[in-house]
């Protein structure tokens, strides 16, 4: 039996933003657009709009990361909103009655809305399926499944350099298999229309059906480069040779790793982007993550941005749905 | 009842405002338009008073006090103030004051950007309706309207201003 | 005491029978199919007209959960939930809480089985002693004491000689092996088919060869040593197409699949349904096509409901956290009808699949209303639509994928040993 996308509510509207997956054109291109207005917040004197005043925002984090809990943090803030940052020992909630007893409490802490950020694909899902109505969910990266925010904000900046998606060819390059960026951004690619997205890596590190994604598999890294618009990196993790799935990250490095000559396979005003944290040397040379073709820190601040727009939005959503017309 | 003429008023607006500006002795005024009718009347005074500096353009959209009731446009056009409004004399337009609500935000959207000197308030079109403590310093003209009569600015060209009956008379721009 | 089913359509496929009759129990006993004889007087009469008579369901595999789990379920529990599924018959794997792997256990089980009284059950014993996969355990002596065969549940056998040995051991006595192929590297931290599905979901995923790879080298064991087998329950086309062809060249060896598996695919996990965390995984539509077409053939000889009760917590996490398996027993036979409506098998041979054909896997003299034979009999309204849900299942687990389907077809009446156990209006 076919379950209605979760994402949405009964008019079609977001609810959660769990994934990239499922969703229109349109509705990804309202998200880049509301992100285009929020970039000005950050520049006044005052970084504060007070769109979500008085809402409560808790930021669950039952895997660390600073750097994506900071711009979760800092979004909600810039949009007035309360924020709760809360760190669980993943060891702690392994059974679900005690993550289920978690959300009741913080329900009744009257919060508005939940960031996500879980070691299990489908933890998000899981907790918007089991929420109280009002409250809405935000993936903030779930398992090897999906990372919606990071994706988004990924295409914001794709945006902003090369304007239109129809006629770019994007390269991700690395552990697709398990890197719930990449599946975001291919879904988000995808949907908004690029002409190509390429995947390179071993065989050992992508996903067996990956094709059934809608992307192109290469394993050399300058055939795979040749001609692309965008090239997209990924983080190594370093437990990745314990399972035997690379040698080593000198091997790795030498067949994948980014450095000016492979780039140089790539479109001459290619960008590159990087999800972060970088390995350098691992997956990128230094050179290439600080030249004038990364925009690996612009990534950063556009999170903020894109963010704001994904709160807004859906508690925009949940308030009344429709935005008044000019 | 017919409606007046906008040339007619503009003229009278953009006197009166000259006028104020002499009188408290301000010379290099920032003037800012609340969009969209506010920029539209702001473009005309801004010609007429021959103001050097660029006109800003106010969207109230993320300071509304109704974003808990019906969410936010997606087209939204962020706000684009030129140069800081730290200890500058503002003019704010806006095309109808009706609740005092849109002013309101304005308001704080402005000190958000920073700390102003003054802030004038001119409108083409004052008319009955306040919900909140907030007059135009000067207005092109007073309207006495039924709270079931809207009074809207159409524009750009030519701008006109149009008289619709039994409208919800609270609705913010 | 002497009963009379009366007017119910007979499907006895082991002794060809689809008719209209009376069956005539006396004590325990079967004594008549057809017209009673003039001396018969029932003390006690069912109206079976307008539903099927046919054997007692046999389950070659269903978890009980007792000893160990009984939070998830209990012999009582569960076996009065086999009679509302007409099941009479059912093995329970050795993973229980101690190990089936002494006969003390293996007659703790049957001894509240028999208590209980809802259904015979018998114990599969452990191959190896606490299923760790080392040494071979008693085998003689669990079986004296009613292990109907020996199997190590979901742990694997991973040092091969010690699986030769264990073969080797129970073909000299005669003892029959029931043993789920999967290879234990191959799916190790995997939750879901690795396919279309776990590439999407992000869902380690169990590759189709981690089935066939393992039914190779059991299959290579069973042609060396000559031990009776049973693989199942299977979930991939190809295992199915391997095990035909050793069938064909003579093996001893059978199959079976579980009754989901037939239905649901690894596109129903969607947006991680739990309820859907099954093992073996649900695997591609090629495959529940495979396996559908090996039941058609009788490469696969038994459905079976490969019954798993769960507390409502354990499907309460993100995905690969939950437990897998599904409730089954109150499932079993209206998931088996719809092959009939499906076309992939007649109504007779989904009994024989249900009752004959897995007693003769296990060898034992059930599955069929010869009279004489235990009366052993499940009585069912082919006609009467249901849903599963809380409102219809008696077993303590509620997890099943298919809560809310539409099911045509529901157990009226079962009898065990000629004692009615289950009646669905009364």
């Amino acid at each position: 039996m076919k379950q209605q996308n979760i994402q949405l509510d009964e008019n079609g509207k977001l609810r959660h933003f769990l994934t990239t997956e499922g969703l229109k054109r349109q509705l990804l291109v309202d998200i880049l657009d509301h992100a285009e207005n929020f970039t000005t917040v950050g520049h006044r004197s005052i970084k504060k709009i007070p769109l979500l005043r008085g809402s409560t925002i808790a930021n669950l984090f039952f895997e660390p990361s600073t750097r994506t809990r900071t711009t979760f943090e800092l979004a909600a803030k810039r949009l007035s909103a309360d924020v709760l940052n809360i760190n669980i020992n993943t060891s702690a909630t392994t059974k679900g009655e005690s993550l289920l007893d978690m959300l009741r409490n913080l329900e009744a802490m009257h919060c508005d809305m939940f960031v996500v950020r879980h070691a299990r694909s489908g933890a998000a899902h899981f907790i918007a399926r089991h929420v109280a109505p009002h409250i809405r969910v935000i993936n903030a990266g779930d398992g090897s499944h999906a990372h919606p925010t990071q994706a988004m904000l990924d295409m914001f900046t794709i945006r902003r350099h090369k304007g239109e998606f129809a006629d770019l060819r994007v390269a991700i390059v690395g552990d697709i298999l398990h890197s719930r960026v990449a599946r975001s951004q291919i879904h988000a690619l995808t949907t908004l229309g690029v002409h190509e997205v390429r995947v390179i890596g071993p065989e050992t590190l992508l996903p067996r059906e990956v094709k059934n994604l809608g992307v192109h598999v290469h394993h050399d890294l300058r055939a795979g480069l040749t001609g692309v618009d965008v090239v997209i990196m990924l983080r190594l993790q370093r437990e990745r040779m314990a399972g035997a799935l690379i040698p080593s990250e000198h091997e790795y490095f030498e067949l994948y790793g980014l450095t000016a000559e492979k780039l140089a396979f790539a479109r001459p005003d290619a960008i590159v982007m990087h999800p972060g944290p970088i390995n350098r040397g691992v997956e990128i040379d230094s050179e290439v993550a600080d030249g004038p073709r990364s925009v690996i820190l612009e990534q950063v601040s556009n999170g903020i941005a894109v963010r704001m727009a994904v709160m807004s939005i859906i508690m925009g959503n949940r308030f009344g749905g429709e935005g008044e017309r000019e | 009842m017919s409606t007046p003429n906008v040339s007619e008023l503009l003229v009278t607006l953009s006197n009166r405002l000259d006028q104020h500006l002499q009188a408290r002795r301000i010379s290099q005024p920032l003037m800012i338009g609340i969009h969209t009718g506010g920029v539209w009347i702001a473009k005309q005074l801004h010609r007429r008073l021959g103001l050097g500096e660029p006109l800003g353009v106010l969207n109230i959209s993320f300071y509304r006090d109704d974003f808990t009731r019906i969410g936010v446009h997606p087209q939204v056009k962020p706000s684009r103030l030129p140069v800081t409004v730290e200890d500058r004399h503002i003019i704010l337009v806006d095309d109808v004051l009706q609740t005092g609500r849109t002013v309101r935000a304005a308001l704080n959207e402005i000190f958000d950007y920073g700390r102003p000197a003054s802030v004038t308030l001119a409108v083409l079109v004052d008319r009955p309706g306040r919900e909140l403590p907030i007059e135009p310093t000067v207005s092109g003209t007073r309207l006495q309207l039924e709270a079931r009569q809207q009074i809207k600015l159409e524009g750009p060209e030519p701008l006109r201003l149009t008289l619709l009956e039994s409208e919800p008379p609270e609705k913010q721009k | 005491m002497k009963l009379c089913i009366h007017g119910g359509r007979i499907v006895d496929p082991a002794n060809g029978v689809d008719k209209i009759a009376h069956l005539c129990i006396e004590n325990e006993r079967i004594v008549s199919v057809g017209e009673p004889a003039p001396d018969f007087s029932a003390n006690r009469k069912i109206d079976a007209s307008g539903l099927i008579v046919c054997p007692g369901l046999v389950d070659l595999q269903a978890r009980l959960r007792e000893p160990g789990q009984e939070h998830k379920g209990t012999i009582a529990s569960e076996t009065s939930a086999a009679a509302a599924g007409g099941i009479t018959t059912l093995c329970c794997p050795p993973d229980t809480d101690p190990v089936t792997d002494t006969p003390a256990v293996a007659n703790l089980i049957q001894e509240l089985a028999r208590s209980a009284g809802s259904a015979q059950v018998l114990p599969i014993g452990a191959l190896t002693p606490g299923l760790s996969g080392k040494q071979i355990s008693e085998m003689a002596v669990l079986s004296q004491a009613g292990c109907i065969a020996f199997s190590n549940a979901d742990q694997p056998v991973v040092n091969t000689r010690v699986l030769r040995r264990a073969m080797e051991y129970a073909a000299s006595h005669d003892l029959t092996l029931m043993l789920r192929p999967q290879d234990a590297w191959l799916s190790a931290d995997g939750c879901v088919h690795e396919g279309a599905v776990s590439t999407r979901l992000g869902l380690p995923g169990i590759p189709e060869f981690a089935e066939t790879l393992e039914v190779t080298r059991l299959l290579t064991l069973i042609e060396q040593t000559g031990a009776r087998t049973h693989l199942g329950p299977l979930s991939t086309a190809r295992a199915v197409q391997m095990i035909g062809r050793a069938r064909f060249d003579g093996l001893p060896v059978s199959a079976s699949i579980t009754a989901h598996h037939l239905h649901l695919n690894e596109i129903d996990i969607c947006d991680f349904n739990s309820q859907c965390h099954l093992r073996p995984p649900l695997r591609s539509q090629r495959d529940q096509e495979g396996l559908r077409r090996g039941l058609a053939r009788g490469v696969i000889g038994a459905i079976c409901s490969d019954h798993q009760p769960h507390d409502a917590d354990a499907k309460l996490a993100p995905f690969a956290e939950t437990e897998p398996g599904a409730t089954g027993l109150e499932t079993l036979l209206a998931l088996s009808l719809r092959l009939t409506e499906q076309g992939v098998l007649t109504l007779p041979e989904v009994i024989a699949a249900l009752s004959w054909q897995p007693a003769k896997i296990l060898g034992i003299p059930a599955g069929t209303l010869s009279p004489g034979a235990t009366a052993n009999i499940c009585i069912f309204d082919p006609q009467r639509y249901w849903r599963p849900g809380p409102a219809t299942l008696t077993s303590h687990g509620q997890n099943s994928p298919v809560t809310g389907w539409e099911l045509k077809g529901r157990v009226t009446h079962t009898l065990l040993a000629g004692r009615l156990v289950y009646a669905l209006d009364e």
